[in-house]
């Protein structure tokens, strides 16, 4: 009787995490003496402080984009749903602003540019799973139709009251040097940390997260068992929207406090390279995110201590040419997941 | 194995399914009895597929009725099915490979602490019982991806027996199986049915009706032609109910002629896509007019080697010559140039561009050379006169050189590539599995073509998991498994028993 | 991967063939000028004044059709750099980028260059800026075919690299005298010439289409190239070797680009300043998908889209509708086109052909 026995490798993924916070720790302390020696203590707080803050849209645009890709969709439009957001979070803030106090105002702005976020998901899951259209293309109807949305009714010259402020955490918040980094906050910020936790969590340890991982690498066999892929897909898009929707809201309401045509500047792709870089995982792309925000900080600072006599458009061609350095060195072989792009026609 | 016991756990009258353009099944009627094996044989293409597929709720049927364990049903989509006990291990596997065995086997029926959060634990005990009790013998906690192809299929059944499934669909469970293998697992199939559950087994091989059915439903062309017990049957008349006509299930040919060594191989190694030794040191020689079939269960690194040899994937070391010439590192245009042909594994994949027409795809290894282009400029012209001339020449089932490939039925389009590949002179012949899932007719063909490229003086190689294809074409037969030829046995020494032994790794005394 | 279907038409000539293939085309302009109205008389303004003012600014006038071929002609060649990319299954969607290099690196040689009699001095800087564009396609072209990082992400990061790039060098080493930032102006030597209302850009443009369209059906390249698109695996096993082939498309992908953008140097503005025609790549797009990816289809698509953003200041000024419409409706038109099962459904069956173009698999090299 020839059964084969199955000896099985030790499953390397504890391991290999290892590796990446061994390397993540490395990388930290490195940062920390770079920053130190050249910009003193006031100015590593600046640029910790900014790195945080600049990865939270990075972080938020990874996550749409993994949520969608796990599922089988790709995003191509998280920068127009960001964008589409910003703008109605704005348009939300000034004119909500007039009629309501400031503590009203901004949690229903925020909740305005999720909504938009989500509706736009809804819209890329309509061309995507129903109508079967390119996913790619879908993206990019969704990144130019917020374009030239946003652009043509944007109006010069409206206020708002205010923006999102920083919430101190209490005695936290005094800890010298820790304190003002990572416990002196805006809210989205620290939403935006929760959710990695959260959906880290629940992408490998609940019923849902099993069911999305599986639509999104074989869905025959989540058929198979009775999982309607097309279903999902279609909410796990709209949700996948909403954290584009949030960073949108984050960019207008916490960041900039108004509103510029165009201001999402390519964050929405440079999400995706973070969520690639990060292998498709909420806690690697706050990783990637984090790293990446920091390489930005750094130079803007160098640009700002006048370190080094780069020309503007140098330090602000760096982000850019980071994400193709990145994906260059370490995103290009990645296996996504496995039947992304891909249409689903099970009959 | 026990029809006395009469009870219909399962019922079809009058099942059709229609999609655009083909008539998949016609007015089928089906019944299965408590504790009973039942065979569906018939060709591929025959619709066995669909008719199972619509038995577990994947399609819909156009007309006709379903009723299982005396209860009428509509099925709307696999869980219903398996809410009523049907079970479904598919000919090819839909197991997510990232995830362990556990994860895949529990999945849309997870196990869980409450809240939606899984109990991975419970459900690796889980799989760990059921894999005792049935003698399946998984690890839950493996990598799918990393598990040999027979033990994903026990995978599969394990997936079915979680759910508690005592109406067992198999689709062409023996594929991917040795014959050893495929031993145990009828013996998995007995016990089963001898607990009281039942077997529908959906094949075209022969052999396996005759050795494990109780009872055998042949369809053909969508049509069930026949309901028959083994015992008044043999494989002769199967195969006439399969085909319509009367099947030659041998090729005739003359003994072979064998001259210089065209292909030598020497101790070559080749990893595979994962980085490991899939080819693990291949010592081969094929001459001009003889035809070397190489069997084996896929998966003991056939489909590197045949790479290897066409220049598709990398050496790690060792060498093989072509007509004396070490050809280790070159690239396939060349190899394709010193007069080897090819006919690939994955015609889709590798061997036909389906958006391309038929006009075009014969042109896929000579586009750029005299008379189809000149330089640069490519000669429309001449291209479509070769194409009439293959078309015409190979029997290809056309409306014109101008329709796209994908039009074409499987058996036509392997003789798209074979055409293609018999165009031009050739040396060596390399040809991995190349009746595959293609009809009867089409089979007989191209086994008379390759005959015919072997008396022509060509050296060919047939790579092939169809023990009857590796047996009826060649005159030596070489066995891989693990990555080595084990032994290679004159034709007439080559009996099914040594084979299946070799191909499961035992040594044979001789 | 690019995927097409090519079914040989029974029944009619030419006429027919054409009439079937731009069925969905058109009745997705239809729809999206029908959505663009209502957006137009939910901001206030009148459509149809708004329409009527922008067919008399694209095509009112000798001046008008000039500035619609004018504007036709970057798109003409945004549309082939796309549409020539999708037949290898690569996505560029650099085109911008590619253009605002060959732009501005016409320019230089157009005005740091003298000496040169016109017969040298144009086409060798419209040929400077079309390699320029083409070396910057390249870039995106070797990272896919050599660490397999996606070219979405790679040409629009370029894109933004090269708008930085520019405006150092408009602003810094190649800056005019004065406080504008900008190049100084080309030299009569290398200016394109206008020939009445045709510029002589626009001639170039279509026979580069041309000559684009020959490449891909007529040559062994294009056969080369199309394989590597529909089925790389089959392109391997047919020893096309995939990685050349790769940068190759983007490096002419790019040359198209490059062109566009020296000739709207060298022909239109005579010098480099910032603001130069934004959103290229993603207009690309849409003119490569209306002209079903088939590169002599660019010219009546550029020509459609050139005349929408030509007469939009005309609309502006006529009907107070502010041109970012334009965007809009072009968003529309993209998603018409593609969404052809909305459009098919309202046509007759007789008018639709069986084309669909679909593009993306995934990020994986």
């Amino acid at each position: 009787m020839a059964t084969t026995t199955v000896v099985q490798e030790q499953n390397s993924g504890m391991s290999s995490r290892t590796k990446w916070l061994i390397a993540g720790g490395g990388i930290f302390i490195a940062a920390l003496a770079l920053n130190l020696y050249f910009f003193g203590a006031t100015g590593t707080t600046a640029v910790f402080a900014a790195t945080l803050r600049q990865s939270t849209p990075l972080i938020l645009g990874a996550m749409c984009g993994l949520i969608g890709e796990r599922s089988g969709v790709i995003n191509i439009g998280i920068e127009g749903q960001m964008l589409m957001a910003a703008f109605l979070a704005f348009l939300a803030n000034v004119y909500i602003g007039r009629v309501l106090p400031l503590g009203l105002t901004l949690p229903i702005a925020v909740l305005i540019g999720v909504a938009t976020g989500a509706l736009l998901g809804l819209f890329l899951a309509w061309m995507s799973v129903t109508l079967k259209m390119d996913q790619i293309i879908g993206g990019t109807v969704i990144n130019t139709l917020a374009l030239g949305l946003t652009s043509y009714f944007y109006v010069t010259g409206l206020t708002t009251q205010g923006k999102l402020q920083t919430i101190p955490l209490g005695p936290l918040a005094d800890i010298p040097f820790v304190g003002p980094i990572l416990f002196n906050n805006p809210p989205i910020t620290y939403l935006t940390i929760i959710l990695v936790f959260v959906l880290q969590f629940a992408l490998f340890r609940t019923v849902w997260g099993l069911r999305t991982r599986s639509i999104g690498e074989h869905p025959s066999a989540a058929d198979t068992v009775g999982i309607n892929v097309n279903r999902m897909r279609y909410l796990n898009v709209t949700l996948a929207g909403a954290f584009a929707g949030l960073a949108g809201a984050y960019l207008t309401l916490e960041a900039v406090g108004s509103f510029e045509r165009g201001m999402t500047n390519g964050r929405g792709f440079i999400a995706l390279a973070v969520m690639i870089f990060g292998r498709w995982t909420p806690i690697g792309a706050w990783g990637a995110a984090l790293l990446f925000a920091f390489f930005t900080a750094f130079a803007t600072q160098t640009q700002f201590t006048g370190l080094v006599s780069i020309p503007p458009q140098f330090v602000g061609m760096s982000p850019y040419v980071l994400t193709i350095v990145f994906l260059a060195l370490f995103g290009g072989r990645a296996r996504g997941p496995a039947a992304a792009g891909q249409v689903y026609d099970p009959e | 194995m026990n029809q006395n016991n009469k009870e219909v756990v399962l019922e079809a009258q009058g099942l059709t399914k229609r999609f655009p353009g083909v008539l998949a099944n016609d007015n089928i009627n089906l019944v299965l009895h408590k504790g009973e094996i039942l065979a569906l044989l018939g060709e591929n293409g025959a619709g066995k597929s669909t008719l199972m597929n619509m038995l577990y709720g994947l399609y819909h049927p156009t007309e006709g009725e379903i009723w299982i364990k005396g209860e009428h049903v509509i099925l709307e989509d696999p869980s219903d099915a398996i809410a009523r006990g049907v079970g479904m291990v598919h000919q090819h596997f839909q197991l997510v490979p990232v995830m362990t065995v556990a994860e895949n086997v529990i999945l849309g029926d997870e196990i869980t602490r409450g809240g939606g959060v899984l109990n991975l634990k419970e459900a690796a005990n889980k799989v760990w019982e059921l894999s005792h009790q049935y003698g399946l013998d998984v690890d839950p906690t493996a990598m799918v991806e990393d598990l040999p192809v027979g033990t994903q299929q026990r995978v599969e059944i394990i997936k079915a027996l979680y759910r508690d499934a005592d109406i067992l669909i198999l689709d062409e469970p023996t594929a991917v199986l040795t014959p050893q293998e495929a031993e145990d697992l009828f013996r998995i199939m007995k016990d089963f049915t001898a607990r009281g559950s039942s077997i529908i087994f959906i094949t075209h091989k022969l052999k396996e009706v005759l050795a494990i059915a109780d009872t055998i439903g042949v369809l053909h062309r969508g049509r069930m032609v026949g309901t028959v017990t083994p015992e008044e049957s043999t494989q002769a008349s199967l195969a006439e109910m399969m085909v319509g006509r009367e099947v030659i299930l041998t090729v005739e040919k003359d003994p072979p002629h064998p001259k210089d060594v065209v292909l030598r191989i020497e101790n070559l190694q080749v990893k595979d896509d994962r980085g490991h030794l899939a080819v693990k040191g291949v010592d081969l020689e094929v001459r001009a007019g003889e035809i070397v079939g190489v069997a084996g269960v896929q998966g003991n690194g056939q489909r590197e080697l045949v790479e290897a040899l066409t220049g598709l994937r990398p050496v790690e070391s060792g060498s093989f010559s072509i007509s004396g010439q070490d050809s280790t590192h070159l690239k396939p245009r060349k190899i394709t140039e010193m007069g080897v042909a090819h006919i690939p594994e994955d015609r889709e994949k590798h061997g036909l561009v389906m958006a391309y027409s038929v006009a075009d795809n014969m042109v896929l290894n000579n586009y750029y050379v005299e008379p189809f282009a000149t330089r640069i400029i490519m000669h429309e012209d001449k291209i479509d006169e070769q194409a009439e001339r293959l078309v015409e020449e190979f029997d290809v089932r056309t409306p014109s050189v101008h329709t796209p490939a994908r039009n074409l039925s499987g058996g036509n389009k392997q003789k798209v590539i074979v055409a293609r590949e018999f165009s031009r002179p050739i040396t060596l012949l390399i040809a991995a599995q190349p009746t595959r899932g293609i009809d009867v007719g089409s089979i007989e063909f191209i086994h008379n073509q390759i005959v015919e490229q072997r008396d022509a003086g060509a050296a060919v190689l047939v790579v092939s998991a169809e023990l009857d294809e590796i047996m009826s074409l060649s005159d030596y037969v070489a066995v891989m498994f693990d990555g080595r030829v084990v032994d290679v046995l004159p034709r007439k020494d080559a009996t099914r028993e040594k084979l299946g032994l070799l191909m499961a790794g035992s040594e044979i005394e001789v | 991967m690019t995927e097409e279907i090519q079914i040989d038409q029974e029944g009619g000539g030419i006429l027919n063939r054409i009439l079937r293939g731009a069925a969905v085309p058109v009745l997705s302009v239809f729809l999206a000028l029908l959505i663009g109205a209502f957006i137009i008389w939910l901001s206030g303004s009148n459509p149809i004044e708004a329409y009527v003012a922008l067919f008399k600014g694209a095509f009112g006038s000798s001046e008008a059709v000039e500035r619609t071929l004018e504007k036709a002609t970057p798109l003409i060649f945004g549309g082939l750099a796309v549409a020539f990319a999708f037949k290898a299954g690569l996505f560029n969607i650099g085109g911008q980028g590619q253009l605002l290099i060959g732009a501005i690196v016409a320019a230089y040689i157009g005005f740091a260059v003298k000496g040169l009699p016109f017969i040298i001095h144009m086409p060798l800087a419209l040929l400077a800026g079309s390699l320029a564009g083409a070396a910057y396609g390249a870039i995106a072209g070797f990272l896919k075919a050599y660490t397999g990082a996606h070219e979405v992400i790679t040409t629009i990061m370029l894109n933004f690299v090269a708008i930085n790039l520019t405006d150092y060098l408009s602003n810094g080493p190649w800056k005019d005298e004065g406080i504008l930032a900008r190049t100084p102006k080309i030299l009569e030597t290398a200016a394109i010439p206008k020939w009445g209302f045709l510029p002589a850009g626009f001639l170039i443009a279509c026979l580069m289409a041309f000559l684009t369209w020959y490449l891909l059906y007529r040559t062994t390249w294009g056969y080369a190239i199309r394989t590597t698109g529909l089925n790389a695996n089959a392109a391997l096993y047919a020893g096309i070797q995939v990685a050349q082939i790769i940068v190759l498309t983007m490096a002419f992908s790019g040359f198209l680009a490059g062109m566009g953008g020296a000739i709207e140097t060298l022909g239109v503005v005579g010098r480099y300043q910032p603001g130069f025609n934004v959103g290229l790549g993603f207009d690309g797009i849409t003119i490569a998908l209306l002209a079903k990816t088939n590169p002599l289809g660019t010219i009546p698509a550029a020509i459609l889209i050139g005349a929408m953003q030509a007469g939009s200041s005309q609309m502006q000024f006529d009907a107070g509708v502010r041109f970012q419409i334009i965007d809009i409706i072009q968003g529309l038109i993209l998603f018409f086109v593609s969404a052809d099962v909305i459009v098919r459904k309202i046509l007759p069956a007789q008018l639709v052909d069986e084309e669909q173009v679909t593009l993306s698999t995934g990020w994986g090299s």
